[in-house]
C-alpha cells in the first residue's frame, strides 16, 4: 500500500460531499434557464390539455349541427363554431393530441434511424461513411417541406404518411449530428483506453459513445419536433394529410380560409396553437441547448 | 539471462493521406519506419524524441489501436500482429496503457469504481461480486480513499484522474504497462508523485513499462534504459547512465546539452540544430538527421546508417556511420 496525500485536500471524510453526476449537474442548469422553463412548463401544459383535455368539454369533435354555425366566441362556445357548427375549442383540444403525436412519433422514428446512420457512418468511417454522407447531402439539398410533400404524394394522402414523410425528412440532420458527435467523442483518449482493455465495439458504442452524446441529440429533436409539427400541419393544410373531419389544425386552418373575411375566428384558433406549440418546443430546444451544450450556440 | 518481455522488429507504421475525389492514396507519412528494440521483464524503457517523431505511434502501434503496416510485436514470444482480433482481445489483459490527457482519457459519465468494475467485467478478472472490493483496494493502492470511489471524473484533480488512470490499467493485472506522455500534462510537484507512484507499483506487481516522454528530466528519472527517435527512426539505445554519460548520435548529444542545469558556474556548450525536423512524409534520404547534423557527409545523404554496438558488448547502439570519430573528437563540424 502507498499512502499519498490526495492533491486537493479539500474534502475530507465526515465533510458533507457535493454530490454532482451528471445528470444532477444537467438538471441544475435546466432549472436556472428561463427559456427551458417557461418552454417546458408550457409543453407541460399542452400535454396535459392533449391528455385530459376531452374531458373540459362536452362538445363532440366531429357532429355536425347547421343551426349552430359560425357563432362568435361566448361562454357556451369559448373559441365559437365553424362552418359546420362544429365548437372550434374543442376541435382543437383534440388536435392537441393527433399534432402532439405526429411530432413525436415522426422525430422518435427520425431520430432511431438518424442514430444508427449517424453512429456507423462516424464510428467505421471509410468507404460507409462517404455512401451514408452523400445521401444525407443529396436528402439536405432538398427544402424540408418540398421532400415531404414528394413523399406523401408518392405514397398518397393521409396522416401516416404525413408522419413517414417527416420522420424520413427528420433522417439525415439527425445523421449529421450524431456523426460529428460520435467523431468527437471516438477521439477521445477513454475510447483508446476501452479499446485496451479489449471491449467490444458494441460496449463501446453504447456505453462510452452514445451516453455522451445524448446531449445534442435532445437538442436536435426538440428543435426538430417544432419543425415536423409545422410540416405536417403545412401538409394537411394543403389537403394531404388528415382528412376531414378530423380535428387536425392545419385541415381545420384550411376550413377556416375560405371564411377568413367575414369569420375570421374560424382559422385563427387553430392558426395560434399552431404558432404557441412550435414556439414552446423551439423555445425549449434553444433553452436545452444553451444549458447542454454551450458550443453549439451559434 | 534476462527474459525478453516484449521484442519489436521492423515496425512500421505508415498513414496513408488521401486525396482527390476518389480518396487515392497521394501520399504516405513513414510515422514510424523499421524500428527494432527489445524490453526486458521488469524493467523501464523509455522512448524519447521531440514531438513527431513516432513515439506515441510506436507504443498505439505495439497495442494495435493503429494496426501497424509490417512488422513483428512479439510478446511474450507470441507475435500480437498475428492475432485475430478476438485473440488479441484476450491477450490485452497482459498490456495496458496509461494516457497523455487526464482529462479525456476517463468517461466523463462513470465513477471511478465503475470504470474499475468494467475494466475487470471485460476481461473477466475478478468474480462480479467481489469486484467492488478490488476496485476500492486498487484505488487505494494508487493513493485514493474508498470514500471517492463513488465520484464522477470531474470532482478529481488531473494528478488524481491520472492515478485513476494507472488504476484502470492495474485492473486487469497487466504485465507490461505503456505509458504515453502519463505525467507531462500534470504540474511538476504532482508529476514527481505520480512517477513515484508508478515506481513502487513496479516493485509491488513486477511490471514492465514502456514509458513514452519527451521530458529528459522525467526520463532519466524512471529509466533503466533509453531509446532515443528521430524523425521515426531510431538513433540510439542506451542503458541510462551510458547515454547521459557519454552519448554517441549527434543528435543525441543535442538533445542533452537542451538539459538545463541547476549550477550557475556551469558554462553552457549547448549544441543548436539548425532548421526544422523535416517532414515525415518526405524524409531525408540516407542517415535522416544529416540535414541537422554537423558532422554529415556526403555519405550521410546517401547510406541508411544501421543501429550497432559502438563499443562492442556495452549494449550502447547508436546509428551513426561517425561515432567513433565523433566521439574521440577526431572529427570536427
Amino acid at each position: 500500500m502507498i499512502n499519498m496525500p490526495a492533491e486537493t485536500g479539500t474534502l475530507k471524510d465526515g465533510t458533507p460531499e457535493s454530490r454532482t453526476g451528471p445528470w444532477r449537474s444537467l438538471w441544475q442548469r435546466m432549472r436556472t434557464n428561463r427559456s427551458v422553463l417557461i418552454g417546458g412548463g408550457f409543453l407541460l401544459l399542452l400535454i396535459l390539455v392533449a391528455v385530459f383535455g376531452p374531458l373540459l368539454t362536452h362538445y363532440d369533435p366531429s357532429k355536425v349541427d347547421y343551426s349552430t354555425k359560425f357563432l362568435k366566441p361566448s361562454a357556451a362556445h369559448w373559441f365559437g363554431t365553424d362552418h359546420n357548427g362544429r365548437d372550434i375549442f374543442t376541435r382543437v383540444i383534440h388536435g392537441m393530441r393527433l399534432t402532439l403525436s405526429v411530432g413525436f412519433i415522426s422525430v422518435m422514428i427520425g431520430a432511431a434511424f438518424g442514430i444508427v446512420l449517424g453512429i456507423i457512418s462516424g464510428y467505421y468511417g471509410g468507404k460507409w461513411d462517404t455512401i451514408i454522407m452523400r445521401i444525407t447531402d443529396v436528402m439536405l439539398a432538398f427544402p424540408g417541406i418540398l421532400l415531404a410533400l414528394a413523399i406523401v404524394s408518392a405514397l398518397g394522402k393521409s396522416l401516416f404518411n404525413v408522419i413517414i414523410a417527416v420522420s424520413i425528412f427528420s433522417v439525415p440532420t439527425f445523421a449529421r449530428i450524431v456523426r460529428g458527435s460520435t467523431l468527437a467523442v471516438r477521439k477521445l483518449e477513454y475510447i483508446d483506453a476501452m479499446r485496451t482493455l479489449g471491449a467490444s465495439d458494441s460496449r463501446i458504442i453504447f456505453r462510452h459513445i452514445l451516453p455522451n452524446i445524448t446531449s445534442p441529440i435532445i437538442v436536435q429533436a426538440t428543435l426538430r419536433i417544432a419543425v415536423a409539427i409545422l410540416t405536417a400541419s403545412g401538409l394537411s393544410f394543403l389537403g394531404l394529410g388528415a382528412q376531414p373531419p378530423t380535428p387536425e389544425w392545419g385541415a381545420m386552418l384550411n376550413d377556416g380560409r375560405s371564411y377568413i373575411t367575414e369569420h375570421p375566428h374560424v382559422a385563427l384558433f387553430p392558426g395560434l396553437s399552431i404558432v404557441i406549440v412550435v414556439i414552446a418546443f423551439n423555445l425549449l430546444g434553444d433553452g436545452l441547448r444553451d444549458a447542454l451544450d454551450p458550443k453549439l450556440k451559434k | 539471462m534476462k527474459n525478453e518481455l516484449l521484442v519489436v522488429r521492423h515496425l512500421k507504421q505508415y498513414f496513408p493521406i488521401k486525396g482527390g475525389i476518389l480518396g487515392r492514396t497521394v501520399n504516405v507519412v513513414k510515422a514510424v519506419d523499421d524500428i527494432t528494440f527489445s524490453i526486458y521483464e521488469g524493467e523501464t524503457v523509455s522512448i524519447v524524441g521531440e514531438s513527431g517523431c513516432g513515439k506515441s505511434t510506436t507504443g498505439r502501434a505495439i497495442l494495435r489501436l493503429d494496426e501497424p503496416t509490417s512488422g513483428e510485436v512479439l510478446f511474450d514470444g507470441v507475435n500480437l500482429l498475428s492475432l485475430s482480433k478476438g485473440q488479441m482481445n484476450r491477450r490485452r489483459k497482459e498490456l495496458q496503457m496509461i494516457f497523455q490527457d487526464p482529462y479525456a482519457s476517463l468517461n466523463p459519465r462513470k465513477t471511478a469504481a465503475q470504470m474499475l468494475e468494467e475494466a475487470m467485467e471485460i476481461q473477466n478478472i475478478v468474480p462480479r461480486k467481489e469486484r467492488r472490493a478490488r476496485a476500492i483496494e486498487l484505488l487505494e493502492t494508487v493513493g485514493l480513499s474508498a470514500y471517492q470511489a463513488d465520484r464522477y471524473p470531474h470532482e478529481f484533480s488531473g494528478g488524481q484522474r491520472q492515478r485513476i488512470g494507472i488504476a484502470r490499467a492495474l485492473s486487469v493485472n497487466p504485465r507490461l504497462i505503456i505509458s504515453d506522455e502519463a505525467v507531462s500534462a500534470l504540474d511538476v510537484s504532482i508529476q514527481a508523485q505520480v512517477l513515484n507512484l508508478m515506481k513502487s507499483l513496479q516493485k509491488e506487481f513486477k511490471l514492465t513499462y514502456l514509458f513514452i516522454s519527451h521530458d529528459l528530466g522525467v526520463v532519466r528519472h524512471i529509466s533503466d534504459r533509453i531509446v532515443v527517435m528521430y524523425l521515426g527512426t531510431i538513433v540510439e539505445i542506451a542503458d541510462k547512465h551510458s547515454l547521459f554519460r557519454q552519448p554517441q548520435h549527434p543528435y543525441t548529444q543535442a538533445l542533452l546539452s537542451a538539459i538545463p542545469r541547476p549550477d550557475p558556474e556551469h558554462k553552457k556548450e549547448r549544441i543548436i540544430l539548425k532548421g526544422d525536423v523535416p517532414s515525415p512524409i518526405d524524409p531525408p534520404s540516407g542517415c535522416r538527421f544529416h540535414t541537422r547534423c554537423m558532422y554529415a557527409t556526403v555519405r550521410c545523404q546517401s547510406e541508411v546508417p544501421a543501429l550497432r554496438e559502438i563499443d562492442p558488448g556495452s549494449g550502447h547502439q547508436a546509428a551513426c556511420h561517425y561515432a567513433e570519430d565523433i566521439m574521440t573528437g577526431a572529427k570536427d563540424s
